[in-house]
C-alpha cells in the first residue's frame, strides 16, 4: 500500500446524512473484475443527468475539483454495503480524506485498508472549516496526518485556520508506512498455528 | 469472571496482538460470492499466496444472477465474466462452490445456515453487510470489505478492534399480524440507521425466544440497517434442532460435544452490556418505511411525516429529499399509497417460514391487476421445498412469479429492477435512493404485508385479513 503522504486539496462539501454505499457507487458498478477505474462513476445517479451529461448542481462537478478534493459532509457516511467499491472509486477519483461526524463501520474500516483517511469532526467543527474556506480563492485544505492537523489556506499562501484531529494510533502507523496488513498478520504465523493446533483438540468439529 | 455472549465468543477466538496493537481474531467460516471477491482472489495470486483453510471456505453466485431460466445463457455479459471469475478462483485456489445448476445454489446467508455451515459460537465473515444474518445462531458474524476478505483467505484470521456491546430485550408475545420483520423495522425506528454504531447487538427476552430460527435470522440480518457491526442471539433447543442433520453439522460423536459446548453459549446472569434497552412488543403495530433509509419507519396505521414534522435541520433537509424522491407530499395515508410492483425475498425474508405465511395469505385470492408481484426463493432448497409443500401451485394461482433464487430485486444487480418512478412493496432490507432500480420506490414491510400489498394493489394493514 502507497503511504499516506501530507494531502493538499481543495475542500468540497456535500451537506447530507446518512450517505449510503448505493449512493457513492450504485450497484451496476459493482461487476467489475478490477479495483480501479471506478472515479468517473463516483456518486454516479447525483452527478450525472438522464441525458448522461455532468449535473450542475452537484458539487463535486465543479471544475476546481476535477483533479481530487478533500470531501466534508454529513453523519453516518457510508452506511449500508460492505462494498470497497465506495472507497475503491472515492480514492479513483482523488478523494483521500473524508471529514464527516461519524462514519458507518465497515466503510470507515475500508478505507485504511485503500491508504485513505476518513476523520471524524463534529458538525460545528467542519461548517467552521468549511467557512474558512468559502469564496476563498485557491482556497485549499491541507491534512498532516504525521502532526493531526487539518489548516485552511488561501491561493496567497495565507493560512486561514487550523484545527486538530485524532485517529488511533495503530491506523495512524499503518497508513504513514503503508503496512501491508497481510504481511503484518503473517508475523504471527506461529500463534496463528498453535491457536489451530490447540482449538482443533478442544473443538474439532469446527474443523469439519 | 461474568461475560456477555459476544465476549465469550471474542475470548475464544482471540489468536494473539499484532505488533500495532490490533487482536487477530481466529475465522471458522468464510462465505464467498461473486461480486466482493474477484479482487481479492487477484490480490492473492499477485502476492503468491494461497487460501489457507479452503474447508472453512464456501462460496455461491448470488448477487448477480437472473431468476429466469438457468438453463439458457446469461445475457449479461459483465455479469457472465464475474461468475465465470468466481468459477476459475474457487477451482484454482480449491474452494468449494455452489454453482448456478446446483440445488444448493441461492442467496449466501440463506445458503450457510441451510448448511448446517453456520453454527454457535463460531466466528463468521462475509463480504457482505448482511452477515449479520447467522448472528440468530450465536455466532459472532459480520461483514468485511474485500480487502478483509484477501486477508481472511490467506491468514484464516482478521485483525480487529474490539466493538461494544449493546443487549436488547424484545418482551411480550407478537400480535395477530405482527412478525420478526416488524420487530426490527420498529427497533431501526426507534434507535436509528447509527443507532448500534460500533456494537455488537445481543437480542434477548421472551419475544426473541418466542422466534423461529427464521425469525431471528430476519432480526439479526437487519441489525446492519441499525449500524450495529452484528447481532446475536443466544442458542438454545431450537437452534440445536434446526441444525441437526444438515450436510456441514457436526456428525457422531461431535454432535453431542458440540451441543455441549453450544449451551455454555449465554450472557452471563451479571454480565455488563454497554448499552441495555428494552422494548415492549406488546402494542406493536405491522411496519413500514415511508423514505429511503429504514429509519423512515411508520406503523401502518398512520401517516407519511412532514418535513416540518422533524426539528432537527439536517434531518429535515433529508425528509425533504427523501419525500421528494419518493414521489409523497407528506400526510399521506400510509394505507392509501398504491404499489405497482411487490418483490418477496431476499437474505431477510426469502426462507420457507415466510414463503409459508404469504401461501396461506394469498390462498384464493388474486394478485391486483395493476400490479407485478415477484417470489423469489432465497435458495433452490428453500424452492424445490416449496414446490414440494404446494406453495408454488397457490402463488401460481393467485398470479405471482414465481422465479429462480437469488439476490434479485433487494439489489438490482441483475435484470430484476423497478423503472423509474415504480412503487415496490418489499420484504428486502433497504429503501436507499436507487436501490432496487434507478428512480424506484421502495416500501419496506413485511412478507404478509407485501402479499395484502399484492392483491390489494395498495400497502395495506395485514391485520385486516388475518384471524
Amino acid at each position: 500500500m502507497k503511504p499516506f503522504e501530507r494531502l493538499e486539496a481543495p475542500l468540497a462539501y456535500l451537506p447530507m446524512v446518512n450517505v449510503d454505499t448505493d449512493m457513492i457507487i450504485p450497484k451496476q458498478f459493482l461487476k467489475t473484475l478490477k479495483r480501479t477505474g471506478l472515479g468517473k462513476v463516483l456518486f454516479f445517479d447525483m452527478r450525472y443527468g438522464e441525458d448522461g451529461e455532468k449535473r450542475d448542481d452537484f458539487v463535486l462537478n465543479e471544475s476546481r475539483y476535477s483533479g481530487g478534493c478533500v470531501l466534508a459532509t454529513g453523519e453516518n457516511f457510508g452506511c449500508g454495503s460492505s462494498r470497497e467499491h465506495a472507497p475503491w472509486a472515492l480514492n479513483d477519483f482523488g478523494i483521500g480524506c473524508i471529514l464527516a461526524p461519524s462514519f458507518a463501520d465497515i466503510f470507515y474500516n475500508n478505507c485504511f485498508k485503500n491508504g485513505m483517511l476518513p476523520i471524524v469532526k463534529t458538525d460545528d467543527e467542519i461548517r467552521e472549516i468549511v467557512t474558512s474556506l468559502e469564496g476563498v480563492e485557491g482556497g485549499r485544505l491541507v491534512v498532516d496526518l504525521e502532526g493531526l492537523e487539518i489548516s485552511a489556506w488561501d491561493g496567497g499562501g495565507e493560512r486561514l485556520g487550523v484545527w486538530s484531529f485524532d485517529v488511533e494510533d495503530s491506523r495512524r502507523d499503518a497508513l504513514l508506512e503503508g503496512l501491508d496488513d497481510i504481511g503484518s498478520t503473517w508475523t504471527k504465523r506461529e500463534e496463528i498455528e498453535s491457536f489451530e493446533f490447540r482449538n482443533r483438540k478442544t473443538l474439532p468439529w469446527v474443523y469439519g | 469472571m461474568s461475560l456477555t455472549l459476544f465476549e465469550k465468543i471474542w475470548k475464544s477466538h482471540l489468536v494473539g496482538v499484532r505488533d500495532d496493537g490490533t487482536e487477530l481474531l481466529y475465522i471458522d467460516r468464510h462465505l464467498v460470492h461473486e461480486v466482493t471477491s474477484p479482487q481479492a482472489f487477484e490480490g492473492l495470486r499477485l502476492s503468491n499466496r494461497r487460501v489457507r483453510r479452503p474447508e472453512m471456505t464456501l462460496a455461491v453466485c448470488d448477487h448477480n444472477v437472473p431468476t429466469t431460466d438457468r438453463n439458457l445463457p446469461i445475457q449479461d455479459e459483465e455479469s457472465r465474466l464475474q461468475i465465470e471469475a468466481l468459477r476459475e478462483n474457487c477451482k484454482d485456489f480449491g474452494v468449494s462452490l455452489f454453482d448456478l445448476q446446483d440445488k444448493r445454489q441461492g442467496i449466501v446467508h440463506v445458503v450457510g445456515p441451510e448448511q448446517g455451515f453456520t453454527q454457535p459460537g463460531m466466528t463468521i465473515v462475509c463480504g457482505d453487510s448482511h452477515t449479520s444474518t447467522h448472528g440468530a445462531f450465536g455466532a459472532l458474524a459480520f461483514g468485511i470489505g474485500t480487502s478483509e476478505v484477501e486477508h481472511v483467505l490467506s491468514t484464516q484470521t482478521l485483525p480487529q478492534r474490539k466493538p461494544k456491546s449493546m443487549r436488547i430485550r424484545l418482551e411480550g408475545s407478537l400480535p395477530l399480524g405482527v412478525t420478526a420483520k416488524d420487530l426490527i423495522l420498529g427497533l431501526i425506528g426507534r434507535i436509528g440507521t447509527a443507532g448500534g454504531s460500533g456494537h455488537v447487538i445481543e437480542y434477548a427476552g421472551s419475544a426473541i425466544r418466542s422466534l423461529s430460527m427464521e425469525g431471528r435470522m430476519t432480526v439479526c440480518n437487519m441489525s446492519i440497517e441499525a449500524g450495529a457491526r452484528a447481532g446475536l442471539v443466544a442458542p438454545d433447543e431450537k437452534t440445536f434442532a434446526y441444525i441437526e442433520g444438515r450436510p456441514f453439522a457436526p456428525q457422531g460423536s461431535h454432535w453431542e460435544k458440540a451441543v455441549s459446548y453450544w449451551r455454555t453459549l449465554y450472557s452471563d446472569d451479571d454480565a455488563a452490556f454497554d448499552v441495555e434497552d428494552e422494548v415492549d412488543i406488546r402494542e406493536i403495530v405491522p411496519q413500514v418505511t415511508w423514505g429511503t433509509t429504514p429509519e423512515d419507519v411508520v406503523p401502518v396505521d398512520s401517516f407519511v411525516p412532514r418535513a416540518e414534522d422533524f426539528s432537527d435541520d439536517g434531518k429535515r433537509t433529508s425528509v425533504e429529499r427523501s419525500l421528494k424522491y419518493m414521489g409523497l407530499e407528506g400526510g399521506e395515508k400510509m394505507t392509501d399509497i398504491a404499489v405497482d410492483r411487490v418483490f418477496i425475498g431476499s437474505c431477510t425474508n426469502g426462507r420457507i417460514e415466510d414463503l409459508r405465511d404469504v401461501a396461506k395469505l394469498v390462498l384464493g385470492g388474486r394478485v391486483h391487476e395493476s400490479v407485478r408481484a415477484m417470489i423469489v426463493p432465497g435458495s433452490g432448497l428453500v424452492r424445490d421445498q416449496a414446490e414440494g409443500e404446494g406453495l408454488t401451485q397457490v402463488f401460481k394461482d393467485a398470479g405471482f412469479e414465481w422465479r429462480e433464487p437469488g439476490c434479485s430485486m433487494c439489489l438490482g444487480m441483475n435484470e430484476d429492477q423497478l423503472s423509474p418512478g415504480e412503487r415496490c412493496a418489499s420484504t428486502s432490507n433497504r429503501n436507499f435512493e436507487g436501490r432496487q432500480g434507478k428512480g424506484g420506490r421502495t416500501h419496506l414491510m413485511s412478507p404478509v404485508m407485501a402479499a395484502c400489498a399484492a392483491l390489494q394493489g395498495h400497502i395495506s394493514d395485514v391485520r385486516e385479513f388475518v384471524s
